[in-house]
């Protein structure tokens, strides 16, 4: 469908895209995932032709973007970063001529303009001038034109920034409704959308693509191994005598606990091993009471942390950790957690959270309660 | 380009700068016309034309600053950008709109020789000398906003599109006066063709950023002109003068004024509007590759 070979974009000196190659099958949704100034836009832009490399190639279904570009611009939607929207006119005049552009039959045009705009619910504001709108409209006037003319590929350019939580959840429905018929490519910052949509991720930093594969396969592709963290009621040696006799443990590490008489216990299992039952039934056995158990898997975080943290070094590392942050505070799944989101309620969504495939979907009530919490935190760190 | 052409063309009457243009201009030649014609009673509709030239300088900045420079500051031209669409279709929609605007004020003053010839019953009039000039007119206008569209295409804001557009304007409308005050001793010429050609280095560095382009261009043009100097003098001798009346866009008007229907003005004005035009393409291409 889409083949990007070694494509790299330099402004001067500033190498904003480096070697970039992957290709990219039809019906699927891809996520672009990187911090800020990864590089996304420019690919972004480079691949819907609003851009030139500096090299590299890009094919669309067999045709090349720069060469063959009247023949590949047909086959793509694009919705750029910010809505590309004339102001003087009203969203159903703008779609007519971004229709005819498009090079829809007259006799279509209109049938196919208001089957848009129905799809994302701008037809109530269709007669309104563009620059009235509010920024949620206007993103899905854009989003609209973005696939108007069932476009074989639809490319968004964070397609949700600046939306109200309920309009966030309608996008991605609709970004997850396009997907048997249409390949969507969309970038964004934020993991959990990401996440939630997209078949396949791509983890790009610094210009580079550092990872790309399916929500599992990265997260088991990337995770070391499971951590359990325990306070036990009991001596440390014993303690002790009991991990060196169980199998599955890589490596441990038993400190004082803070209070008397506990030991806090940091194990790293080796891959694949569960030893949740088998180390409780010994700790049980020796007489060792665990008074906490808080099981630790990396999550795709982890592993977007490692790729584009490990990655980005020395200086813009500062500018990765603040978004890293935000995304870091949400707890991970484990009995202290579990307890906690049962009294608020809000279990469902840190479920969500860590079910990368968008597992609760009818859970979309309860998660916008947990959206609201994180574009707070989103805003805080802008 | 058929459908750039039509939104183009109505966004100008969506909101009032294409009235503005219209009544401006039909203000203008009327009060020329008024005094010229009516009060004065030549009876040459060529005179008003040739009189009223000077508000290029102001029509032509209100009518094309926005016309790329617009797209670019609300991003709309990433939307032309990845729809298929050829960069000179884009362009010529946007260009021939501007016409059409452009050509209203045009025709409707063509009926002016028509009310002047009810009071002519002797046929001082020539229809021929005042439809000819004001092909002409058309035309020097037609080209002016060639080059005011060029402008604005190397700019995302209006302001600022306005403003180099009033100056190439400006600069174009005084090329001849200017070509009179400059002495035609070849020393004169020299220097001023070597200011001229810093200026065109300093353009050459600000538009690809390269201080090596900039240099080879200027010793390029530059080692010609010293040998020129010092070896064939001769031919420096009132070069610059005739050079700037050579290029005066505006000066051409006069013959046609002058009852001569001049055909190197014609493919002149025809050149300078297709010239900027391949400019505005590039510039918009440019701006992909930056």
């Amino acid at each position: 469908m889409i083949e990007v070979k070694n494509l790299a974009k330099k402004y001067g000196d500033h190498v904003a895209v480096e070697n970039l190659s992957f290709t990219v099958e039809k019906g699927q949704i891809y996520g672009f995932l990187g911090p800020n100034g990864a590089g996304k836009t420019t690919t972004l832009n480079i691949l819907s032709g609003c851009l030139a490399a500096s090299s590299g190639e890009v094919l669309i279904n067999g045709y090349d973007i720069y060469s063959d570009a009247q023949n590949a611009k047909r086959l793509i939607g694009y919705l750029p970063e910010q809505p590309p929207l004339y102001h003087d006119m009203t969203p159903y005049e703008y779609l007519c001529f971004v229709g005819k552009l498009k090079g829809i039959p007259k006799k279509e045009l209109k049938e196919k303009v208001s089957e848009v705009m129905e799809i994302v619910k701008i037809t109530d504001v269709k007669d309104r001038l563009n620059k009235n709108l509010s920024k949620g409209y206007k993103q899905r006037v854009g989003l609209a034109q973005a696939i108007l003319g069932k476009p074989e590929i639809i490319i968004l350019d964070e397609p949700t920034v600046g939306l109200d939580p309920l309009q966030i959840v309608e996008i991605r429905d609709l970004i997850k409704s396009l997907a048997p018929e249409h390949t969507v490519i969309f970038s964004s910052h934020i993991l959990s959308e990401v996440s939630a949509i997209c078949n396949y991720i791509m983890i790009i930093s610094k210009g580079k693509l550092v990872a790309e594969d399916t929500a599992e396969n990265l997260e088991s592709r990337f995770t070391a191994a499971t951590v359990i963290s325990l306070c036990v009621k009991g001596g440390g040696d014993t303690v002790r005598g009991v991990l060196d006799g169980l199998e599955g443990i890589e490596s441990y590490n038993v400190t004082e606990g803070g209070t008397e008489g506990t030991v806090d216990v940091q194990i790293n299992c080796k891959d694949g091993a569960d030893i949740g039952e088998t180390l409780s039934t010994a700790m049980l056995e020796n007489k060792c009471l665990i008074l906490k158990l808080e099981s630790r898997k990396a999550s795709l975080e982890d592993v977007f942390m490692e790729l584009v943290a490990g990655d980005s070094g020395t200086d813009d590392a500062h500018d990765f950790e603040e978004l890293s942050d935000s995304e870091a505070e949400q707890p991970a799944v484990g009995f202290e957690v579990d307890a906690d989101s049962l009294l608020d309620g809000s279990a469902k969504s840190v479920w969500d959270e860590h079910m990368p495939d968008g597992v609760a979907d009818e859970a979309e009530a309860d998660s916008d309660e947990y959206e609201e919490d994180f574009e707070r935190g989103e805003d805080e760190q802008q | 380009m058929n459908n750039i052409y039509q939104k183009e063309l109505k966004g100008y009457f969506k909101n009032v700068t294409g009235f503005v243009f219209i009544a401006f201009m039909l203000a203008v030649i009327g009060i020329y016309a008024a005094v010229i014609n009516f009060t004065y009673a030549y009876p040459n509709f060529e005179f008003v034309l040739t009189g009223v030239s000077f508000i290029f300088l102001i029509v032509v900045p209100l009518l094309t600053m926005r016309v790329l420079a617009e797209e670019r500051h609300q991003k709309t031209d990433q939307l032309l950008y990845s729809l298929p669409l050829k960069l000179s279709s884009i362009v010529l929609g946007k260009f021939f709109a501007m016409l059409t605007v452009y050509a209203i004020p045009v025709l409707l003053s063509a009926v002016y020789p028509l009310v002047l010839s009810i009071y002519d019953p002797s046929g001082y009039i020539s229809f021929s000398s005042s439809y000819g000039t004001m092909f002409a007119f058309f035309l020097l206008g037609a080209a002016l906003i060639s080059i005011g569209m060029f402008m604005s295409s190397l700019t995302e804001s209006q302001i600022i599109a306005a403003v180099m557009s009033f100056g190439a304007m400006l600069m174009s409308f005084l090329t001849s006066a200017l070509a009179n005050i400059i002495p035609s001793t070849v020393n004169a010429s020299f220097f001023g063709f070597i200011v001229l050609i810093l200026l065109a280095a300093l353009l050459v560095y600000f538009l690809t950023k390269n201080s090596n382009m900039a240099w080879i261009s200027f010793l390029i043009l530059d080692i010609p002109l010293v040998l020129i100097r010092f070896l064939k003098s001769d031919l420096l001798y009132g070069a610059l003068p005739s050079m700037l009346k050579a290029i005066s866009l505006f000066d051409k008007l006069d013959s046609f004024a002058a009852g001569i229907f001049d055909m190197t003005a014609v493919v002149y004005y025809l050149s300078v509007m297709a010239l900027f035009i391949f400019f505005t393409v590039q510039s918009m291409e440019k701006r992909r590759w930056s």
